[in-house]
């Protein structure tokens, strides 16, 4: 019945999104209360990738720009945040090299405020960057993009009285392992780009993505539609980038290499492109497996030999897995496929009706 | 600056740049032909050193044969690579086989890891490479001659391979069409398998060089080298030869007389080779000598 309003239906989805997310927020709840540490962390860590895979997914998957400058906005998130909110005697105690400048060494904002004005320089980094480099096309994009973020780190490695250079900043205030603040931060990201890429802004970006030239001929600004993905995709980036710092509690110019971006990258091509369900979902297995692969780093014992341990082995396994995963779902495991009740309700009709007997 | 220090930074100059050159010539052949970005080059440009390190420290043997196997060896990785992680994917979307690169690079640096060894490997140097003596006031190692006149050695070779052999031509006309050359009965997967092997090869040479220069190897040697050749050859316009070794010898010396003229900066010197790569794209969007692509409507 695709296409007819059916407003039993419709009040039986709505009911059915409450009731998930009453769920969810019972398993967060749970979870913050009796998860150990470690088990804590990397959930949180997933989150973090989740909210850094969707945002990824907005400016490539629905929008076609091939930007590979995550690293550099997260970047800017993360420092943002943590200058932001260490406090200002943990400040004194260590920029080393040179003393910290002069907004950031006297103001303390709560973590909320930190975490907004993060991705709000990130954003206004993004415009700026994206202003001129827009134009390009293609790889020639990716590359610049690359390029912008690589100079983002370098600058950060040489202003010392800004970012501490190559030391980094320590003792960053921790609120982001709590799984309400990061899976909270996932489900604003989810809901504010999913409602967008469903709006007609959204629909502009796809036609932007398909045909640029027929965009524009329909009437697309593309310019302006490309600079608003960028922008918002590179929010969410630095926001992202903010929480990853006060989850690790310490950054350095070095945590935002262009590897950073590949795994993204990865995540999010592996999810599916234009897919936010698979963004989420494959952020969550992609950071479960990498640790769960860890014990076969650890020596083995099958009877009376024994294989010693080998260090880095976890990862050797781990690239196969994903050279396997992407040479077997080439268009990714979702292929653009979203989550919807319609889809799992339309399911669940037509189980029932094959059990009757009856062709629906 | 005096003359003979400004001689002195041409002199490097020219020898980074000549190895920049050499291993863009790789990123650029593969993108010509399959519109691939070879984030794996970088790795092979690695393994060419280590293949080098432990035929040496295995065989003992003269040290051109020791380099002639490295290479062909690694030319031979290259052609694995490409059965193994680009020939499935070459009717995927393009992005595919972009992630797939990007895996296999994964891959082999964790592998390298493993098994090289995290902590830097002194690299044999022989005697020749590193005696020096004195040009004028000019400062010159053997090494600092031999890169760039080997370098321009195998550069000529790859421009006679490519523009009067048969295999060249092939080449060139798969990177113009694929599918139209393969109805012309050119055997395709042959000639992007040798376009790889070539690669890797010269990519060997370029991370042989390298270490003969900077004699410590490790397994993630090759990430930076790697990345600012390919910054090279999308300089010079990626896709074309000629661009890869104009855009090498480009930043290769800027990037030296960067240091030389403005020592303040240099600790920007990384983050310089990517502003000009973003200044020449602005002003010209496909590189020095790329192909202008024209919009269809």
């Amino acid at each position: 019945m695709l296409g007819v309003y059916n407003p039993a239906r419709a009040r039986l989805k709505l009911l059915l999104t409450f009731g998930g997310l009453a769920v969810l927020a019972a398993a967060i709840w749970w979870g913050n209360a009796n998860l150990s540490s470690y088990n804590l962390r990397i959930l949180n860590l997933a989150g973090i990738n989740a909210i850094l895979a969707v945002s990824m997914n907005l400016i490539f998957g629905f929008t076609g720009l091939f930007s590979l400058g995550h690293a550099g906005f997260m970047a800017v998130g993360a420092y943002t945040c943590a200058l932001l909110t260490l406090p200002v005697a943990t400040k004194d105690s260590i920029f080393l090299l040179a003393p910290l400048a002069w907004p950031f060494s006297v103001i303390t904002l709560p973590p909320i405020a930190a975490v907004v004005c993060a991705g709000a320089t990130a954003g206004l980094m993004a415009y700026l960057t994206g202003f001129p480099v827009l134009r390009l096309r293609g790889d020639y994009l990716g590359i610049a993009t690359l390029g912008f973020a690589e100079i983002i780190r370098v600058v950060a490695n040489n202003i010392p009285s800004i970012t501490n250079g190559a030391l980094g900043l320590k003792g960053i205030p921790s609120f982001a392992s709590n799984l309400w603040w990061t899976w909270g931060c996932v489900g604003i990201t989810v809901f504010v780009i999913s409602r967008l890429v469903n709006s007609v802004y959204g629909r502009s970006l796809l036609a932007v993505r398909e045909d640029e030239v027929a965009a524009e001929i329909m009437g697309v600004n593309r310019t302006y539609h490309k600079t608003v993905a960028y922008v918002i995709g590179s929010f969410f980036a630095g926001v992202g980038g903010a929480l990853m710092g006060s989850l690790v509690t310490t950054i350095d110019p070095k945590t935002f290499g262009f590897t950073l971006t590949f795994n993204i990258l990865i995540i999010v091509v592996a999810g599916g492109l234009g897919s936010i369900t698979g963004s989420v979902l494959t952020s969550v297995i992609y950071t479960v497996l990498l640790e769960a692969l860890r014990p076969i780093e650890a020596s083995w014992r099958i009877g009376p030999l024994r294989v010693p341990e080998i260090p880095g082995l976890r990862m050797v396994v781990f690239s196969l897995v994903l050279l396997v995963i992407i040479l077997f779902y080439q268009r990714g495991l979702f292929g653009g496929r979203e989550f919807s009740w319609d889809r799992v309700l339309d399911w669940i009709d037509r189980r029932r009706s094959r059990k009757q007997g009856v062709r629906a | 600056m005096t003359w003979a220090v400004f001689a002195q930074n041409i002199v490097n100059g020219i020898s980074l740049g000549s190895l920049y050159a050499l291993v863009a010539i790789g990123y650029t052949m593969v993108y010509g032909i399959l519109r691939l970005i070879n984030f794996a080059h970088s790795d092979v440009f690695m393994l060419g050193a280590y293949m080098l390190f432990y035929i040496d420290f295995m065989f003992r043997l003269p040290w051109w044969l020791t380099f002639v196997l490295a290479a062909v060896l690694t030319g031979v990785l290259g052609i694995t690579i490409e059965r193994v992680a680009y020939r499935p994917l070459r009717q995927a979307p393009r992005i595919s086989s972009l992630i797939s690169a990007i895996g296999i690079s994964f891959f082999i640096q964790n592998l390298g890891l493993v098994v090289f060894g995290g902590r830097p490997k002194p690299f044999p140097v022989p005697q020749f490479f590193s005696q020096s003596y004195m040009v004028g006031s000019v400062y010159m190692a053997n090494i600092s001659w031999v890169v760039p006149v080997f370098s321009g050695l195998l550069m000529l070779g790859l421009t006679m391979l490519v523009y009067r052999t048969k295999v060249g031509l092939a080449m060139r006309a798969i990177s113009h069409d694929m599918d139209t050359s393969s109805l012309m009965s050119v055997n395709v997967d042959g000639i992007i398998a040798i376009t790889f092997g070539v690669g890797s090869a010269l990519a060997a040479a370029g991370g042989i060089m390298w270490a003969l220069k900077y004699p410590q190897i490790n397994p993630l040697m090759g990430t930076v080298p790697g990345i600012k050749a390919f910054i090279a050859a999308v300089l010079g316009g990626i896709g074309s030869i000629p661009g890869a070794m104009i855009g090498g010898m480009l930043l290769g010396m800027l990037e030296i007389m960067l240091v030389a003229l403005m020592p303040t900066l240099s600790g920007f010197r990384d983050a310089f080779a990517y502003l000009v790569l973003i200044v020449i794209l602005l002003a010209r969007p496909t590189g020095l000598l790329g192909r202008e692509f024209r919009e269809k409507v």
